[in-house]
């Protein structure tokens, strides 16, 4: 059934899709829709699910982790402050194996505070042991929503995922989104089952226990293996989908790429533009290609290898920026060269931070950098549609 | 049992008593009975608990005391398989009769 909804939709139906058991929530900006929408299926009798309205992110995360624990699908939703104000229980939620699903809002951090669009959130979370997937559109927020909970369900894996949806641009952004049959998601997800020791009292165990350093590390192996064999489970669900429900994903998503001495690589909904940008210039004969980057963790190093390693300029465009070094995406993608012989020059383009639009504009000066980089030396890390000299005055340097 | 699990979950609880605690101790209370009233002071202060209580008859006698009458009373034992060496019981006993002294190892 196609269906007009906004992104927080996607995501909500996923959960209500999923048959989610268990949603504890806090409302922020721009993911309010989600535990909203929720509430709302669970008042007219559409969704069986116990809502936990919870004083923080803080205590929206810890009820997942309960929640989880006692053997149930749960899901939540958050963006940014929010996010952020969660990192600490996020590692708890992987470290006890916990499959637990969230959407988020993808959204700027403050200082200054702002409400609109960039991956600094999702990325300031990079090393807490959660899956992260970004979409590029609401349908791809549902779909991969669905497909989150099998992934992270999945017994070789037992990981807990999040799934980014752009703020605004896809948060609170109609679109036609095709919605799965209940009875075909209840095909492919299956019946829930825990496949870890759950909290029973009939059957006594100790969850969240604490670690010696003669065992802590173990524990951590356990998480690296479970985010390595992942990467294979994430093939599979990605590729039963397709067969089932005809939508294709990979987390490396490849177009234009054959010849293409340029490469941009996206991730989220600037992904749709770009695709457009790179379709008309090679109208024009441009040998650009694109790709998409589903997947960030884990990271699709071998994919990204095999795809990236005959172009001469790969033009990393990505909203978010580690102070001190680049953007996350071009400082992992250059990583993943750096055993390569033959490897392809790396470019870091900084764009779209809090909301700023990502136009054919912003993706030309990409390229021109790009192009000339293939001849030349460029900056590493290149802010694009920055207005510098107002900047360089502010801080004195002009 | 296996220690390493997935999630650091103990799937057989109530395994703390294997930990012996006592092996963190840098200073270790004794109990002089022949100055020991037997006021319990020592027992409900212990945050462990590692300090037992004995209410047998056969310990209640054969365990020394300052008075003859007091062997009525029930006794106390320190377990140093996990009495951790707070120096709680040192410092509560009322009449001085517990010892803190250096753990020789």
């Amino acid at each position: 059934m196609k269906v007009m909804i906004r992104g927080n939709e996607s995501i909500a139906y996923a959960f209500k899709l999923a048959r989610v058991q268990v949603v504890p929530a806090y409302p922020i900006t721009p993911s309010t829709l989600v535990p909203e929408k929720i509430s709302e299926f669970i008042a007219n009798g559409e969704m069986k699910a116990e809502f936990v309205p919870v004083e923080s992110e803080h205590s929206a995360m810890s009820a997942a982790i309960g929640a989880s624990a006692k053997g149930v699908r749960v899901g939540t939703a958050t963006a940014s402050q929010g996010l952020a104000l969660m990192h600490e229980v996020l590692f708890i939620a992987s470290g006890m194996r916990l499959p637990i699903v969230m959407g988020i809002g993808n959204r700027a951090l403050s200082a200054p505070i702002n409400i609109w669009c960039d991956h600094q959130d999702m990325m300031s979370q990079r090393d807490t042991g959660w899956m992260q997937f970004y979409a590029e559109s609401n349908q791809e927020g549902l779909d991969l929503g669905i497909m989150a909970f099998k992934i992270a369900e999945d017994e070789r894996v037992l990981l807990p995922a999040m799934v980014g949806i752009d703020a605004f641009v896809l948060t609170h952004t109609v679109e036609p989104v095709e919605l799965p049959e209940q009875k075909d998601v209840d095909d492919f997800l299956g019946e829930f089952v825990p496949h870890y020791v759950t909290l029973d009292p009939q059957n006594p165990a100790t969850l969240g226990s604490f670690g010696f350093p003669e065992h802590f590390m173990e524990f951590k192996y356990g998480q690296w293996i479970a985010m390595e064999r992942a990467k294979k489970v994430i093939d599979e669900v990605f590729e039963e989908f397709e067969e089932r429900f005809g939508r294709k994903y990979m987390k490396v998503y490849p177009e234009f790429v054959e010849d293409a001495d340029i490469i941009l690589v996206t991730m989220g909904s600037m992904t749709s533009t770009t695709r457009e940008f790179v379709r008309r210039l090679r109208e024009q004969g441009k040998k650009v290609g694109l790709v998409k980057l589903t997947v960030f963790r884990p990271f699709p190093k071998e994919e990204l290898r095999e795809i990236l390693k005959n172009a001469k300029v790969v033009a990393v465009v990505e909203r978010n920026i580690s102070f001190g070094f680049g953007g996350a995406v071009y400082a992992e993608l250059s990583s993943t060269f750096s055993r390569m012989k033959e490897k392809p020059k790396v470019v870091d383009f900084i764009v779209g931070l809090g909301g700023r639009d990502i136009t054919f504009n912003t993706l030309n000066s990409v390229v021109e950098i790009a192009e000339k980089a293939m001849h030349e030396e460029v900056d590493e890390v290149n802010w694009i549609d920055v207005n510098k000299e107002a900047v360089l005055k502010a801080e004195g340097l002009l | 049992m296996e220690v390493i699990t997935r999630g650091a979950v103990i799937p057989e609880p109530g395994n703390s008593v294997e930990n012996k605690t006592g092996t963190w101790r840098v200073f270790k209370p004794i109990i002089h009975y022949e100055k020991c009233i037997r006021c319990l002071i020592c027992w409900q202060f212990c945050p462990e608990p590692a300090i037992l209580l004995y209410e047998d008859e056969e310990t209640k006698k054969k365990t020394p005391a300052p008075k003859e009458p007091l062997k009525r009373l029930p006794v106390v034992e320190i377990d140093y398989d996990y009495c951790k060496g707070c120096g709680i019981c040192y410092n509560e006993c009322p009449v001085n009769a517990i010892e803190f002294v250096k753990e020789e190892k």
